[in-house]
């Protein structure tokens, strides 16, 4: 996303250069980066930063990444059994933008000097993961309009305050990202609506989505914070801006008068508003269900990370075609290694 | 295959008539033609311009690293390059 990728700078200890004089340099950098934190600038690739904060971005941005991609799955599994043509237009849509968001991030990734193809290979190889909810497989129809509005919903939660993250590649990315969810999170809700508001049939059908995609929903937002093992270094480095028990509340408080304007309930006996916190309470979330999912025994995981790297093998022949057509009519291919 | 092999592109996009062109994001691509044509998928899929640039990354000349380094200092210290270093008289107009 920037004009030129990731090139480390300083810390270069060469041959002849005091050790002392290595660790001050070292320092001097530390500082001015400890400095742009503070005053709430950004960090753009070429700056010196952090070996630990490179690599906290990166494992942060490709599980993004990751899950943009992998997201397309579950919804594009109805593309095809859309109830309308207007509904089957929109659908291809959304499930276009994933792919584009995926881009976005996989981009914002490399200024940080890690491939594409190396995080490819590592979702491929199962070394770094995804979000869990699309673990999930989607059942009925009204299982679009729920990811729509509930899991875009929280997506969304999360996203807005990264558009203020301390790396300018990644804040940059999610600015684009946030403008292009809010219709996500749109269409899905005019959905469950229409079939809130439709036969019995239908109806039941809403309440089933939203029931099963509720509670994954919340775990979404990550562990609780004292559980959570990145959240106080990635504050501290302003990557993130709010702890995930803060997330899960806003989107908890957000969600509520959405479900009964809905006309659909929330599966949660303990849903009710506190007044005196000025929130909703809700019930204790099953994160035994979340570490295993997380883990890899959830319910589709075997099927999306197979379905993903067939579909990256099926692709092959279309890049080695558009490969050798560049090289045979420019001589371009091989050229400006990123 | 991979794509590592494909040349990084960066794109500028014009969002409309009569502004310049912006820098937007970048893509990998084999040749410039579907740099142009993802750079279109990518970043226009809502019509957000009307004119599309994809330049080879490895084209760009940029400034060091450190983007607040000496090479900026020489405009640091000339305020006078600036309208409102100048007092004027109040109630003076058109000035």
């Amino acid at each position: 996303m920037t004009a030129v990728t990731a090139a480390t700078t300083g810390t270069t200890g060469a041959p002849g250069v005091s050790d002392t004089a290595v660790a001050a340099e070292q320092a001097a950098y530390e500082a001015v980066f400890d400095a742009a934190v503070a005053a709430d600038e950004r960090i753009e690739p070429r700056d010196w930063m952090p070996e630990a904060y490179r690599a906290s971005l990166v494992r942060q941005i490709a599980q993004h990444a990751h899950s943009e991609i992998i997201g397309m799955q579950p919804e594009a599994n109805w593309i095809t059994r859309a109830p309308s043509l207007r509904r089957k237009a929109i659908l291809m849509a959304k499930v276009q933008d994933e792919a584009g968001h995926g881009l976005y991030l996989y981009s914002a990734a490399e200024t940080l000097g890690t491939s594409r193809d190396e995080l490819l290979d590592k979702l491929h190889s199962g070394r770094q993961k995804y979000s869990s909810i699309f673990n999930y497989p989607t059942l009925t129809w009204a299982d679009v309009g729920a990811i729509g509005w509930l899991v875009d919903g929280a997506a969304i939660t999360n996203q807005v305050p990264l558009c203020r993250c301390s790396y300018g590649p990644y804040a940059r990315a999610m600015v684009r990202v946030c403008k292009e969810e809010s219709f996500h999170q749109r269409q899905g809700y005019e959905a469950l609506l229409a079939l809130s508001n439709g036969t019995e049939a239908q109806h039941a059908m809403a309440q089933d989505a939203v029931n099963r995609w509720w509670w994954p929903s919340l775990m979404m937002f990550g562990p609780p914070d004292d559980e959570s093992t990145h959240t106080a270094q990635a504050m501290a480095w302003k990557i993130k801006r709010h702890t995930n028990d803060e997330l899960r509340q806003r989107f908890v408080d957000i969600a509520v008068p959405q479900a009964e304007a809905l006309g659909l309930t929330l599966p949660d006996p303990d849903l009710r508003w506190n007044e005196e916190r000025g929130h909703y309470d809700f019930g204790p979330i099953d994160w035994t269900e979340f570490w295993a999912v997380l883990k890899g025994n959830g319910p589709c995981n075997d099927q999306r990370l197979s379905k993903r790297r067939q579909a990256h093998e099926d692709g092959a022949w279309v890049r080695e075609a558009a490969a050798a057509y560049a090289e045979k009519h420019t001589g371009q291919h091989g050229e400006g290694q990123a | 295959m991979t794509t590592d092999g494909w040349p990084l592109w960066e794109v500028f996009v014009r969002s409309r008539r009569g502004l310049s062109h912006t820098h937007a994001g970048s893509l990998h691509a084999p040749d410039a033609e579907m740099a142009l044509r993802n750079a279109r998928d990518l970043y226009t899929r809502r019509s957000e311009g009307v004119s599309i640039w994809v330049v080879p990354s490895t084209a760009i000349t940029a400034s060091s690293p450190d983007e607040k380094d000496p090479f900026f200092e020489p405009a640091a210290d000339k305020p006078y390059r600036h309208p409102t270093f100048y007092e004027i008289p109040e109630g003076v107009k058109h000035l």
